[in-house]
């Protein structure tokens, strides 16, 4: 066989066996062995279930945390702006102004493009509905004069923090008016510790995802001791780096997807544990609140993003250790 | 094939493995290097394996000079070279049929051309019906066979052995030995270190004899006589 090889090899390239002149195929030679690769190496991490498992659950964790903690800030922001849309103005008017002067500023109001609408409660409304839920009925009884001042509840146009300042300030400005109140204030302050939250939130996904990236690196550190013998076989009989490489990579990747499908269990397991006691605080302040849940584009996004961990840990881990191992 | 000028080795820490040596083994030639053990043996395979370089001097396999051959192309140079271990160095996690398919495997080659090739190094080495076995389940002899296969199973225009019957009793030796020459008579050129002398005397082939680093018989001539 190799005989007839030797003087023919040049003149004929296309009848050689030789795989470096087979030019056709490259690619699909490399897809095969890709492929080859990812099943061997998803296959060995299941048949050593009890280890895989243990680096799995810890990724999991570190994956699960920030996680949460990304829906329940938005959840909170979804919260707010829920609030933001029923953000009331109330007008409380001058003690003794007249239903007539009541009606007039209710007219004039209507008439503002900033106010996309206007309530007006008399001072018997408001004492009615006072009496009604406050309990306090009999001492209600015992005043000679209604103390409660005319109301009007304005819902403005616009969402806008500055322009709804400068509405107030216009409102307050207005004849009869006494005090004007809303409560923009502490929804103002809950979106600052939101955004803080966010903050404190991505440094520690940051700090995760670089511990998930070195959990990998170090048990793919473990599995390319355990496959010395291998690679130096394999980089005997002429196995390149990328060869020898590969199936770690792919260690890593499985460990990296297989850790974020369970990070998004974990995640899913807790928002239908919280659904319940939510939806009823939720009912108890008279609002309805779904709790906003991972979309398959999250999903895939966490895939991504953790497969990614995993590979870049195991390429690092592959580029410290395995290069340091040749024949000897 | 092979052609060592004036090569030099010498190990960090001082010590000289080979010293001075100059010899050729041309295509299809088959010879056997002997020596006492830390003669230089394995370090003269190991420098052509590029599993060490030379200290000085330059080693040209295929008309290849070593020296010159860039990491990126030492896998693909490598391939081209049989090369059997004495302790044969199989994988214990896998059949002998992947231990022989590895080098195809790391080629490229399809699956159906590779396992044609697999069992055809199998049959020549007489272990075709053991293909589906753990290569721990095997005999010493059956073993170092297997690891003939892998090493000839890439067609290699070359052949380097380490060794490779120092396990085997005189019997197996002899086979192992036989083998070899069947693959010489095919065109394969191929260098065995061995210190079995008894064995070596019989098969009448080339012998290159190193002592203390120095290659003592079997070296080039000219440059022998340049030496004196």
């Amino acid at each position: 066989m190799a005989a007839s090889r030797k003087p023919t090899v040049r003149k004929k390239p296309v009848k050689s066996d030789k795989p470096r002149q087979k030019k056709t195929g490259g690619i699909s030679n490399l897809l095969r062995n890709h492929q080859q690769v990812a099943v061997d190496s998803l296959d060995r991490l299941l048949a050593s279930a009890g280890t895989s498992a243990l680096t799995w659950v810890m990724i999991a964790i570190a994956i699960a945390l920030p996680l949460f903690l990304v829906l329940v800030l938005q959840n909170l922001q979804q919260f707010g702006s829920n609030i933001e849309e029923a953000t009331q103005i109330s007008i409380y008017m001058e003690l003794g102004s007249s239903d007539a002067e009541l009606r007039s500023l209710q007219n004039n109001l209507n008439g503002n493009p900033a106010i996309s609408e206007t309530m007006a409660i008399n001072p018997t409304q408001a004492l009615d509905e006072f009496r009604a839920l406050s309990g306090f009925g009999d001492v209600l009884n015992g005043l000679s004069e209604n103390p409660l001042p005319p109301v009007i509840a304005v819902t403005p146009a616009t969402e806008s923090l500055d322009q709804i300042r400068a509405l107030v300030d216009e409102l307050v400005n207005m004849p009869n008016v006494d005090t004007v109140q809303y409560d923009l204030e502490w929804l103002q302050r809950l979106y600052q510790l939101l955004n803080l939250a966010q903050r404190l939130t991505l440094m520690l996904g940051v700090l995760l995802a670089v511990g998930v990236a070195l959990v990998v690196g170090n048990t793919v550190r473990l599995a390319i001791e355990n496959r010395r013998d291998e690679i130096v076989v394999v980089k005997l009989v002429g196995g390149t780096n990328a060869y020898v490489a590969r199936p770690f990579l792919y260690t890593g990747l499985w460990y990296g997807v297989g850790g974020g499908l369970l990070a998004v269990m974990v995640v899913l397991l807790a928002q239908l544990i919280m659904r319940g006691p939510v939806s009823q605080l939720a009912g108890l302040y008279g609002g309805e609140f779904e709790l906003s849940s991972l979309s398959l584009g999250d999903v895939s996004n966490v895939l991504l993003l953790s497969g990614f961990l995993g590979w870049l840990g195991a390429w690092l881990s592959v580029l410290r250790h395995l290069h340091a191992i040749e024949p000897k | 094939m092979i052609k060592f000028d004036a090569v030099s080795k010498r190990y960090p820490g001082g010590h000289e493995a080979l010293n001075n040596i100059n010899f050729h083994l041309d295509k299809g030639e088959i010879a056997f290097l002997t020596g006492h053990s830390g003669a230089g043996k394995s370090t003269l395979l190991k420098l052509i394996m590029l599993m060490e370089k030379a200290s000085t001097g330059q080693v040209f396999v295929n008309n290849q000079n070593l020296n010159r051959l860039s990491k990126r192309q030492l896998p693909y140079f490598r391939r081209n070279i049989g090369l059997v271990f004495q302790d044969h160095q199989l994988l214990f996690d896998r059949s002998v049929f992947e231990n022989v398919a590895l080098p195809l495997q790391i080629a490229g080659y399809d699956s159906r051309e590779a396992a044609r090739r697999v069992r055809a190094a199998l049959d020549k080495v007489g272990l075709l019906k053991k293909e589906n076995l753990n290569p721990i389940a095997l005999s010493g002899g059956e073993q170092q066979r297997v690891g003939i296969a892998r090493a000839v199973v890439n067609k290699p225009d070359l052949l380097l052995a380490d060794e490779p019957t120092g396990n085997l009793d005189p019997q197996l030796s002899a086979e192992i030995m036989a083998l070899f020459e069947e693959f010489n008579r095919v065109g394969v050129s191929m260098l065995i270190a061995s210190h079995d002398l008894s064995l070596i005397a019989k098969l009448q082939h080339r012998i290159l004899t190193l002592d203390h680093g120095r290659m003592i018989q079997g070296a080039d001539e000219k440059a022998a006589s340049e030496l004196s």
